[in-house]
């Protein structure tokens, strides 16, 4: 569903991607893992369309058309969803009111009908239950004053919302405490389906040790080094990025 | 005429129409040409002729956090009508719609604005004043029949030349500052609105100012009475063509409400703000506006939406007199290019147990510079006074300025004042946050936007706020990523 082909990016004048090939299926989950500095967040970024990075070469076709041709929200209404290492406030902007306006331009993307708030409120009642939130985050403003435990789990929870058909998590597991991880590997396994797929970004085996991936692939200077199944992240855990490199 | 969609401002077209004007410049003769022009009774030429005795004594302030090249006031045109199809020249009212050149209508039409009897806004009443004249007020029968009067000042003087004499100058007196001289002196047209004793006005009551001749200045004028027990909800908007030179906008607005007495003001301001690179021409708002809270229990609130002009110089005020009176401030001021806005309040707290609440919101972008300047005042008698003032500031990118000037002078101790301040940015990253939900560009600045100001937005009236909400991420479609 979706191909990477050689692609290389860079941000301002710095080359950061430097030719990445990556492939992956519907019902995969993959991992990406690596040395801070490789890329994982920049190939992330650069498959949502943020604007900050250029693609020079390569390609990236997502269920078959030319992806980097579409601005982000096309790419987000198209199926693709990326959960933030670090996802910014905005304060005044309701979080219930945000995840309306995204849910609506998905369904509108669809030909589907828009959906009015009070129509709205009981599917995002329920997400909120199942991501075992506070109902009282629908109501507060987006992320503004969230501690980073609920900013993440608040990335979860539009997540569910809006049902991508893939998901990027750009390490949704680091700064959780244990409960709070159990909780967010959790909502990433109901997700699972046969018909979406994810890609884990992360720096822990503790992630993967909840939530099993497919494939493991290991990022060092803007390229894939070296894959495997999940006894590569355990390999890393035990022995540190440079062992696998070597 | 340009073509206005192509325009980035797109009000910026001007209109082909013949006008009467009195030359350049400023001198007693003109003040009294002015005068003549109009036909008006003595009291008015004695109360110009002593406001341009003190404007002349006086000094423009330069007090205000804002930078221009000194103005000429000789070089401006003090009086400019348009022509009238059969009267006279020099003869610039109009008996019915019909006499108004077909230009003028369609430039308003343009704007929006309906002056016909077929298209006209059914719940709103419309004052229409071009350049120095009211070219038609709207409903005038139906507020007839409510004891409601709103015509043009002009209109005010002919017809209720006691009622005016009355209150003219009384809530900003002739030297108040040295804007309100000026246009003490040489005030043109603008609105005049009389609301009888326990009437709730039928209609919203709206001034559409419109500057066409870019030579010009704009000296109107308007005056609210709201008397006991009334009610009455007024907006104004206001454009300008687009033009290289400065176009100076020296307008005052005085309102008194008597006991139990309620006035909300709205405005939405986007005259054209000048080239944004270059900031050459663009309208200078220096705007004199005041509430006189003068009855028990009376309440004055102004709200304002300026998204507009070179410079911005106006603090709506309320001087709050009567026991238990109230006086609101809501404010949003956005400013890009290279706009300049010094803009806030001033809370003049008189009588007892007298309240105020304060909320600006200041969003700047590019090279723009925006100023809360805020005055809250509590004096000696007023036992009980309480105010509440939150001044947020959005900047977007990082060459603009955002600073707040929050001045409080409080000599009753039983006085209550609360204060609060924030400071945020419009990010790159928030935009594509909201992105990548699937939120297009456009919506995604407009929710950020309006989200800053949805304190301020949700108290202006309904018909304009979703205008309003438009107009902001419009402006600034632009001036992000």
């Amino acid at each position: 569903m979706l191909t990477i082909t050689n692609l290389h990016a860079r941000v301002d004048d710095t080359p950061i991607l430097n030719g990445i090939d990556l492939h992956i299926a519907t019902g995969e989950v993959h991992a990406i893992m690596g040395p801070n500095g490789s890329g994982k967040s920049t190939l992330a970024k650069v498959i949502a369309g943020h604007p900050a990075y250029t693609v020079t070469e390569g390609s990236i076709t997502w269920k078959g058309a030319d992806l980097l041709a579409l601005p982000p929200e096309e790419r987000a209404t198209g199926g693709i969803f990326l959960g933030f290492q670090y996802p910014v406030e905005v304060p005044g902007v309701n979080n219930a009111e945000f995840l309306r306006l995204a849910y609506n331009a998905r369904r509108k993307a669809r030909g589907e009908a828009e959906l009015k708030t009070a129509e709205f409120a009981p599917l995002l009642a329920t997400r909120i239950r199942q991501a075992k939130m506070d109902v009282v985050f629908a109501e507060r403003d987006l992320n503004a004053g969230f501690s980073g435990g609920q900013k993440k789990r608040n990335e979860i929870l539009q997540m569910t919302v809006l049902e991508p058909e893939l998901a990027l998590l750009d390490e949704t597991d680091s700064g959780l405490d244990i409960d709070a991880l159990k909780i967010v590997a959790d909502g990433i396994n109901t997700f699972r389906r046969a018909d979406r797929a994810i890609i884990l970004i992360t720096h822990y085996q503790r992630l993967l040790d909840l939530v099993r991936p497919d494939r493991v692939h290991v990022l060092a200077k803007g390229r894939i080094a070296t894959s495997g199944d999940r006894t590569l992240a355990e390999r890393i855990e035990a022995d540190g990025f440079e062992a696998v490199l070597a | 005429m340009s073509d206005p969609d192509q325009d980035a401002y797109k009000y910026g077209f001007s209109t082909a129409v013949e006008a009467v004007t009195l030359g350049r410049g400023l001198s007693e003769e003109v003040v009294r040409a002015i005068s003549a022009a109009r036909n008006e009774p003595a009291f008015l030429l004695a109360f110009r002729l002593k406001a341009f005795k003190r404007f002349q004594q006086m000094e423009e302030p330069d007090w205000a956090s804002v930078d221009y090249p000194t103005i000429d006031y000789q070089a401006i045109q003090y009086y400019s009508a348009p022509k009238s199809k059969d009267k006279a020249a020099g003869e610039a009212t109009y008996a019915s719609i019909d006499d108004v050149p077909k230009e003028i209508l369609e430039t308003f039409e343009k704007l929006g604005i309906s002056l016909g009897e077929q298209k006209r806004l059914a719940g709103v009443a419309i004052d229409a004043v071009f350049d120095s004249v009211s070219i038609a007020t709207t409903h005038q029968s139906r507020l007839f029949d409510a004891g409601v009067i709103f015509c043009s000042i002009q209109e005010a003087v002919r017809q209720f030349p006691a009622l005016v004499e009355r209150w003219l100058g009384k809530v900003v007196p002739i030297a108040d500052n040295y804007f309100a001289a000026l246009n003490s002196a040489v005030f043109s047209d603008g609105s005049f609105v009389y609301i009888p004793p326990y009437t709730k006005c039928p209609l919203e009551l709206s001034t559409y100012f419109r500057i066409n001749n870019t030579d010009s200045g704009q000296f109107e004028r308007t005056l609210i009475i709201a008397d006991v027990g009334s009610q009455v909800s007024y907006l104004e908007g206001c454009t300008a063509p687009q033009s290289s030179k400065h176009q100076l906008h020296a307008a005052v607005v005085e309102l008194v409400t008597l006991d139990d007495a309620t006035i909300k003001y709205s405005t939405v301001q986007n005259w054209y703000a000048g080239d944004p690179i270059t900031g050459e021409g663009g309208v200078y708002n220096f705007v004199t506006k005041r509430g006189l809270c003068k009855g028990a229990r009376s309440h004055i609130s102004w709200t304002q939406v300026e998204t507009g002009s070179a410079i911005t110089w106006k603090y709506p005020s309320c001087i709050l007199v009567g026991d238990g009176s109230i006086g609101e401030f809501y404010s949003v001021a956005l400013t890009n290019g290279r706009m300049q806005a010094d803009t806030g309040t001033k809370m003049i707290h008189i009588g007892r147990d007298t309240r105020s609440t304060i909320v600006s919101k200041g969003i700047s972008a590019d090279y723009s510079s925006n100023v809360y300047r805020g005055l809250v005042q509590i004096h000696p008698q007023a036992e009980g006074a309480r105010n509440y003032t939150q001044c947020d500031s959005m900047l977007v990118g990082k060459t603009c300025t955002a600073r707040t000037y929050p001045y409080v002078d409080v000599q009753n101790p039983s006085a209550r004042l609360e204060h609060e301040a924030s400071t945020s940015t419009l990010s790159e990253e928030q935009l594509f946050y909201l992105r990548s939900r699937g939120i297009p560009q456009e919506e995604a600045i407009g929710a950020i936007v309006n989200g800053f100001c949805k304190d301020v937005l949700a108290v202006l009236p309904l018909e304009f706020a979703a205008e309003a909400h438009k107009l902001l991420a419009l402006k600034l479609e632009n001036s992000v990523g």
